[in-house]
């Protein structure tokens, strides 16, 4: 990306006939706006995105009914032109990357100033997505947060979720058993966390329903393996 | 007093820009940067960036104040929970108008002698009343809570921003009502 001269019209990053927002509107940096694209639109009712409030946690419940069928859709969307449940899994993670990225900035603007904080390791990255981020999202914490026990691999870290709710209307077939559509949140989870500079790979995995009578069948465990970077830096910052 | 504000994206590159001016004793709002000064601004402003890749893994606060200067020229610093940072290039007067910025410039080998000359002819009348204004000591309490209250307020504009679906992380900011709020609160608060 070129950097923009001072004052003048922004060049243009991703090319001129993007589509654009209603509030996006063509650059009109510094004084002299480009021309091209036509005049600025604005929503009928004169609201941008701007004039919104950004605390409206109250009343910003959804209903499960139509959440469902949009996820639906979007499973189906994404399990085309896909060969296999790797793929499908990637294409879920892929769409709720940019999710996790955005929502890290609003819940922490949505924090008491007091306690705007930037999450500096790992124990509070994962505090703040199993406590915020799950309230956030489905109105409750996740269930627990586990360190893998396996001393050869330390970067692994677990959030489990008893009843993912995005998998409370889909039932897997049996040969596909592997797939488990909270992939799609594993990608939020994954936005979240490289958004806050702690790069990561998280996947969704089904551990329920092994066995006869179990309480949460639909159990799914977050798996969160944090890139070698991260530990690296973990350490010398506990040193400092 | 004259302010260059930027938006630094995750990759260290710039996502929005905007130069203002104080509004505060008077001020008109306009910068007063030269030519020269204004091409310098955007070095001086992004050679602090490696400052703030130090102080952001020791300081979890989002605001992290006077981070760096060089000569007259003062870089507040605030970082967003998902990387970008807000930095705000000030120089703090020594006499109104445009009287610090000519001299800085005039430091930095250009040649305005004339300008600084009659600045400097007319600031020992108001110094008195300057030194209390927020431009006039970078590292006050007042002036910090000033900056921190407009980086705050950027920083609602900014999550605004990004949370239009048709944003993707580290693309520039072209909104012009966004431009407007920056604007507004410079206006308020510098």
């Amino acid at each position: 990306m070129s950097h923009l001269g001072p004052g003048k019209a922004s060049t243009s990053v991703n090319g001129k006939d993007q589509i654009l927002p209603a509030i996006g509107g063509p650059g009109g940096g510094g004084g002299s706006s480009s021309s091209s694209g036509g005049a600025l639109r604005y929503p009928s009712n004169g609201k941008t995105i701007y004039h919104r409030p950004l605390n409206r946690s109250k009343t910003s419940e959804l209903s499960q009914a139509s959440f469902a069928y949009l996820f639906s859709e979007m499973v189906s969307y994404a399990q085309r032109r896909v060969t296999g449940i790797q793929e499908l899994e990637k294409r879920l993670n892929l769409q709720g990357h940019p999710i996790g990225l955005k929502l890290l900035d609003l819940l922490l603007i949505r924090e008491p100033p007091r306690s705007q904080t930037r999450p500096l390791n790992i124990i509070t990255l994962l505090h703040f997505i199993k406590i915020n981020l799950w309230m956030h999202l489905f109105g409750r914490q996740a269930d627990r947060l586990e360190k893998s026990s396996d001393a050869a691999t330390p970067d692994e870290y677990m959030i489990i979720d008893n009843e993912p709710l995005v998998n409370a209307y889909i039932s897997v077939p049996k040969e596909m058993s592997q797939l488990n559509c909270a992939a799609f949140v594993a990608g939020i989870i994954e936005g979240v966390c490289d958004g806050a500079v702690f790069p990561a790979r998280v996947t969704a995995h089904s551990v329920g329903g092994k066995e006869e009578g179990e309480m949460w069948p639909g159990k799914t465990v977050f798996l969160v393996k944090f890139q070698p970077e991260v530990l690296e830096r973990e350490a010398l910052i506990g040193k400092g | 007093m004259s302010y260059y504000f930027a938006i630094i994206g995750t990759q260290d590159n710039p996502l929005f820009e905007y130069e203002f001016g104080t509004s505060k004793q008077g001020g008109d709002g306009q910068p007063r940067f030269t030519e020269q000064a204004r091409h310098l601004n955007q070095f001086i402003l992004h050679s602090s960036l490696d400052i703030v890749e130090e102080v952001q893994w020791t300081n979890g606060q989002l605001y992290l104040k006077v981070l760096d200067k060089f000569f007259n020229n003062y870089i507040s610093c605030f970082m967003t929970g998902s990387g970008a940072k807000f930095l705000l290039l000030h120089q703090p007067t020594a006499g109104p108008g445009s009287g610090g910025s000519a001299a800085a410039a005039s430091g930095l080998g250009g040649a305005s002698s004339s300008i600084s000359a009659s600045a400097s002819a007319s600031s020992s009348s108001s110094s008195s009343r300057n030194s209390t204004s927020i431009g006039a000591n970078p590292t006050s309490p007042q002036t910090e809570e000033a900056i921190k209250n407009f980086f705050a307020e950027v920083y609602e504009n900014y999550t605004k921003a990004i949370m239009s679906p048709f944003y993707k992380v580290n693309m520039e900011i072209r909104s012009p009502v966004f431009r407007q709020r920056v604007a507004a609160a410079g206006r308020k608060y510098l």
